[in-house]
């Protein structure tokens, strides 16, 4: 009895905290229950002026509609395309970037570090304007390498910074002695940092993966011909195009953005750490 | 630039010479500055043709007065000085769109801290189970596009078929049948400033609270045994440690919030009207949407430099944290 009651005080307002936090959970996560749910429903049950919280019913006709509609294919594939090429030479770009700049001494070092971070507030939409022009100039509108090309400038120095502190965290002792052992340098930045670093390749991967599946204005600028959408551009323009077919709209975002939540949740903690590696150090 | 900056840079666990002067032997040779440049060289020339040379084009373009005549026939645009500033400045319309931005930006930075910070502090209070709820809800919201959000948040306020004019229809009294959201701006951006704050939230709170988690326990226990309150000791014990946090999410958050154009632009089904146009979509809707590519440019111009304050608060505030080294 007597523990009880001394433990009550505490044990109540975790119960408040409890209750607070589930509100909030319910609150936040309703958006995308409803996307969700509205796009498994039949269509009798979307368009009601009493909103059915839960349905009996669950159909896939709102995903036909969506995958059959006219480029849809083709979005995904382009989608996919511009993603994984992104990803794969930022990853390539940014780790001998951090490698330089947590490791070797050059003059510009410093101002290099200062051009990547600066470069990092430079607005998306400032740049909009001369970037559509000079891939104008080379005609190089309408190409998925374009668009590669651009999104890299905007993933680079988020992929850079988190690199750096992570190989930066790698003592250089720990290879100074495999290469007292015998390793060359490479070998012993290949087996002593980058298994060490692999946390950060994968959180920079998945960043630069999802801003580059994620980005909605320059695809929309730089690529006009419809079968070489994206798939947000392709999402958005289905709402004008067709009036609005909530159901198959909503089919179609949940095709976007089932992969980033699943790809986010996998490895959210690297993620989460990544994010404040870079901008919490000190 | 302060002091800190100066010192020689080092890898962190490498024992760094503490004036400067002494190199250690290791890094006497030449070829290790070589490799150095050879490894950020090509960044260098991805982010100086694409960020750079863009950069110095939007200038360049923002003196001249490029046309559609020009970009078809691949003529020279003809330079006309400050025009198209004195064009833009002397604008009042400019002003209103700018005031806009200011006001937009400020109500969701402030929000969104706000909200992630009671976020934060709820999860550290709550039970596990709940803490985990509340992270993989974090993620889930976090994760998602701002395209996909914003014609979700969209069908929510759905003038005909939406469920939150449903749910308010539900306060007696109160009749919300066909209320069209977007008809007044100022509600339209009401909408917008949720989808922005709700897709910002995860991110802050999350960073929040993993520097919360790191506050002694000890120390805010001690205030609240001589007197705090609650609050006292969120402002006076809390608050102090987590400073370098807050500044850093509250700079990141104006630079994104300065600039928030897809959740706008989507709202308005590609169409933004007059007055729903801030900054970047006031720029945007220029070049694009009646070919003044050099207006446009001037207002670009205009934004980056009203931004530019900010980024240098910024990495002031990084090398004072010692991020550099």
């Amino acid at each position: 009895m007597a523990t009880l009651s001394a433990r009550r005080p505490r044990s109540r307002g975790r119960t408040v905290a409890n209750v607070v936090g589930v509100a909030v959970s319910v609150v936040m996560i309703f958006p995308v229950y409803w996307m969700l749910l509205t796009a498994v429903k039949p269509g009798s049950e979307i368009l009601t002026y009493t909103p059915r919280f839960w349905t009996w019913h669950p159909s896939g006709s709102n995903f036909v509609r969506a995958v059959r509609s006219p480029h849809f294919l083709d979005a995904l594939g382009n989608s996919v395309l511009v993603a994984f090429g992104t990803m794969l030479i930022a990853l390539v770009l940014a780790l001998l970037a951090a490698v330089a700049i947590a490791r070797f001494r050059f003059y510009g070092r410093r101002a290099f570090v200062f051009v990547v971070l600066v470069v990092q507030m430079v607005p998306l939409s400032a740049l909009i304007i001369p970037i559509y022009l000079l891939l104008n100039s080379i005609d190089a509108v309408n190409s998925l390498g374009g668009v590669v090309l651009t999104y890299l400038a905007f993933v680079l120095p988020f992929t850079i910074w988190t690199l750096r502190g992570f190989v930066a965290g790698v003592p250089a002792e720990l290879e100074e002695a495999a290469m007292v052992d015998g390793c060359t340098r490479f070998q012993a930045f290949r087996k002593i940092v980058l298994p060490l670093v692999f946390p950060g390749l994968l959180a920079t991967s998945i960043y630069a993966l999802i801003q580059s599946w994620n980005e909605f204005i320059m695809a929309y600028v730089l690529l006009s011909d419809q079968n070489k959408e994206t798939l947000p551009v392709w999402l958005v323009s289905f709402v004008t195009a067709r009036g609005i077919d909530y159901g198959a709209l909503m089919a179609g975002a949940t095709m976007m953005a089932l992969p980033v939540v699943v790809f986010f949740a996998i490895i959210q903690r690297h993620v989460a750490s990544g994010l404040t590696a870079g901008a919490v150090k000190g | 630039m302060s002091t800190h900056t100066e010192a020689p840079p080092t890898a962190p666990g490498t024992a760094a010479p503490p004036d400067g002067t002494v190199t250690p032997r290791r890094r006497t040779r030449a070829t290790p500055r070589l490799i150095g440049y050879l490894l950020i060289l090509p960044t260098v020339v991805v982010l100086a043709g694409v960020q750079g040379y863009p950069l110095v084009k939007l200038v360049l373009l923002s003196l001249q007065d490029l046309t559609q005549r020009e970009l078809f026939s691949g003529l020279p645009a003809p330079y006309v000085g400050f025009a198209n500033y004195a064009r833009v400045l002397g604008d009042p319309g400019f002003w209103t769109v700018v005031l806009r931005t200011v006001v937009f930006t400020v109500v969701n930075v402030v929000l969104t801290l706000v909200l992630a910070t009671g976020t934060a502090l709820v999860m550290r209070a709550a039970s596990r189970w709940c803490r985990l709820l509340v992270t993989v809800v974090l993620i889930c919201v976090w994760a998602m596009p701002q395209v996909v959000s914003t014609l979700v948040f969209n069908w929510l306020f759905d003038y005909e078929f939406g469920v939150v004019n449903w749910l308010i229809g539900l306060v007696p009294g109160v009749d919300m049948d066909n209320h069209d959201w977007y008809a007044n701006a100022v509600s339209g951006f009401g909408v917008i400033t949720l989808i922005v704050v709700w897709g910002a939230i995860p991110f802050v709170a999350i960073t929040l609270y993993a520097g919360i988690s790191q506050v002694p326990k000890e120390l805010e226990e001690a205030a609240r045994v001589d007197g705090a309150s609650a609050a006292q000791t969120f402002l006076r014990v809390t608050y102090p440690i987590l400073r370098p946090i807050y500044t850093i999410v509250t700079v990141l958050s104006v630079i994104w919030d300065f600039q928030v154009f897809n959740q706008i632009w989507v709202a308005r089904g590609s169409k933004p009207e007059p007055e729903y146009q801030t900054l970047g979509v006031y720029s945007f809707m220029h070049a694009f949407g009646v070919n003044e590519y050099s207006l446009g440019a001037a207002v670009a111009v205009v934004t980056v430099l009203l931004l530019l304050g900010f980024t240098v608060f910024y990495i002031r505030q990084s090398l004072r944290l010692g991020e550099i080294d």
